[in-house]
């Protein structure tokens, strides 16, 4: 299947919030396969998010299969309507983005997440995440909300520290 | 746009406003900015900054020398190889802390230069009291060795009472 176009910096396109999903149907999950072939072919992407191709629907992929030293993950994942219920902690890490080319950064993401998605059938899940698997969540639901990891990027000088935590 | 480009530097004590008049000063002349590294160091502030732009470099600095005497910088102007878009994203990023002692940046840089570590970015501090400064040290960078060997090569310096940590950075991209 043949990769969409992906929205990149400066188009005022990703700072739009989108709209939740409501059809569960053939043409979502058409979609959806669309969608993930663009994720597979952007170098290196663990999640890819529905406005990023500039469709503005509350749908994101998180894929932390396979990554160079494995991590935590459930998989494949297709979020529909997410929603994160609880945050835990939180931690530094660096970020790049399929619409944000040549450029990458540090944000601070919460370490652990719960979140409640719809999946392709409409079904509710919940799911547990953390580290670069929640992180990923993180990023992905952000453009969902019209948020770029460049708007939440720290200065190098402000905390790269891992904080020893003293008991 | 002209594609040849000058490395700026300037140094003074710092006050508020550099930034802006220099930046409008270049803005005046027609010049572009590319990267930039502006911060303030033991009480000065320091810019190393790229231009371009279709002026020479004798005249791009006739054309600050007002601003920068007005503002009591230092004015450097070196034609540069290179541009933009040349970013590496850095795989290792060392933490180094320890009472403050010579030689600590030339052991900790020499081990890793040793390992084919390529420093990308490098910030250091003096922290703690004058009587007892900590140095304290971050180093962002790229290398093809494995993570196991660069932790044993640094861990020698271990014992001789530099706290260092070297921890992979995967750059997440979604």
């Amino acid at each position: 299947m043949d990769a969409l176009p992906i929205l990149t910096i400066p188009d005022d396109r990703l700072k739009q919030p989108s709209e939740p999903v409501t059809e569960f149907d053939d043409r979502l999950r058409q979609f959806i396969g669309q969608l993930e072939s663009t994720r597979q072919q952007g170098p290196g992407a663990v999640g890819i998010a529905a406005p990023q191709v500039g469709h503005f629907r509350r749908i994101a992929i998180v894929d932390c299969s396979a990554t160079r030293k494995p991590v935590p993950n459930h998989g494949n994942l297709v979020l529909i309507n997410p929603e994160i219920t609880h945050w835990e902690g939180y931690e530094i890490g660096r970020e790049g983005c399929l619409s944000v080319p040549d450029y990458t950064g540090n944000v601070i993401r919460a370490t652990r997440i719960r979140l409640k998605a719809q999946d392709v059938q409409g079904e509710e899940q919940e799911y547990e995440m953390e580290g670069y698997e929640a992180r990923a969540a993180q990023h992905e639901i952000d453009h969902l909300d019209g948020i770029l990891f460049i708007d939440r990027v720290v200065s190098r000088r402000t905390d790269l520290f891992k904080r020893k935590v003293y008991r | 746009m002209n594609n040849n480009w000058y490395m700026l530097t300037l140094t003074g004590e710092d006050q508020p406003g550099i930034v802006a008049r220099v930046t409008q000063a270049l803005f005046d002349r027609g010049l572009n900015l590319g990267e930039a590294s502006m911060l303030r160091l033991g009480g000065n502030f320091t810019i190393m900054m790229m231009v371009s732009g279709e002026l020479d470099a004798r005249t791009l600095e006739s054309g600050l020398a007002d601003v920068a005497r007005s503002l009591n910088l230092s004015l450097h102007i070196d034609p540069m190889q290179g541009g933009l878009h040349r970013h590496v994203p850095p795989n290792f990023m060392v933490r180094v802390s320890g009472a403050d002692k010579a030689g600590i940046v030339a052991k900790v840089t020499g081990v890793l230069a040793e390992a084919g570590f390529n420093i990308l970015d490098l910030e250091s501090d003096v922290a703690g009291r004058a009587e007892q400064p900590v140095y304290i040290m971050q180093i962002a960078g790229i290398a093809s060795v494995p993570l196991e060997t660069l932790e044993d090569a640094l861990k020698a310096l271990r014992s001789e009472g530099i706290d260092v940590n070297i921890s992979p950075v995967e750059t997440l991209v979604g």
